[in-house]
């Protein structure tokens, strides 16, 4: 079995999601980080996904697309995905595909958090 | 090699198997000379991203009816402030305007679709050859 890409660490009721890769580019590890999350939101009945892109430099269409199926499966279970910390040329792919009309994106970790709070309240 | 739209003159040539550890290492390999050829962070930034999506695209749209053995074949020239890059694959290409826009609405959902349109993006130019199993790829620094 192969050692995950993540880091998976609870905030409250949040799960937080981290990378150990600087760069999301390989097919391969794409897949298992996708796999790895869709696990994470299917065992639990409402997810609350904050996924924290801290230390990546580089990701790929392929990574934008596990993030759109995560996305996905999370509001199919009525759940909320939100990313923070992206670097801002990363934040620009994310601009020029639209995707950031697409997903909730906080410029820091507390803002995500702050969020994520305020829905539950 | 290439047509006269995709040819690149006195390009290095390189046959390019589907491993990672080989991707990465061709692709650091002509991103230290562009970057010794005077491109900094932005535009290296841009020139990884195009590179990778195209390399992509070629072993896993390219390729996906032949062997994960079957190799591209990368060309590149780097000189003071302009990047030219081709991937040459060797399935039987595509149409590449026939691609849909992945920026509508109703295609913002839709995991896949962003691999050309981020390669036009943020390459100066981006062209293919009449069969679709070649692109050449260029970054004029401005």
């Amino acid at each position: 079995m192969s050692d995950s890409r993540l880091k998976v660490s609870k905030i409250n009721e949040i799960t937080q999601v981290e990378f150990i890769d600087r760069n999301i580019l390989d097919e391969a590890n794409i897949q298992a980080i996708s796999d790895e999350i869709t696990a994470i939101i299917e065992q639990e009945s409402c997810p609350q996904l904050l996924v924290n892109f801290a230390n990546v430099d580089h990701l790929s269409s392929a990574a934008l697309g596990a993030l759109i199926t995560i996305n996905n499966k999370t509001n199919e279970k009525d759940g909320t995905l939100r990313l923070a910390n992206i670097d801002p040329q990363i934040y620009e792919v994310f601009v020029i595909t639209r995707l950031n009309k697409l997903f909730k994106i906080h410029e820091t970790l507390n803002e995500a958090v702050d969020e994520f709070n305020a829905a539950a309240n | 090699m290439g047509d006269s739209i995709t040819c690149i003159p006195d390009a290095e040539t390189v046959e390019l198997f589907n491993d990672r550890r080989a991707i990465s290492e061709l692709i650091d390999q002509i991103l230290s000379l562009a970057f010794d050829a005077g491109l900094k962070d932005a535009a290296i930034f841009a020139v990884r991203l195009a590179i990778e999506e195209a390399i992509t695209n070629a072993f896993v749209h390219g390729h996906s009816q032949l062997g994960n053995d079957v190799p591209v074949t990368v060309e590149y020239k780097v000189s003071k402030g302009d990047i030219q890059i081709a991937i040459e694959d060797q399935g039987p290409g595509f149409t590449p305007e026939a691609l849909p826009d992945p920026t509508l609405v109703e295609n913002l959902s839709k995991p896949f679709g962003r691999g050309v349109m981020l390669m036009k993006a943020y390459m100066t130019e981006v062209l293919f050859n009449a069969r679709g199993n070649r692109v050449k790829m260029r970054y004029l620094a401005s």
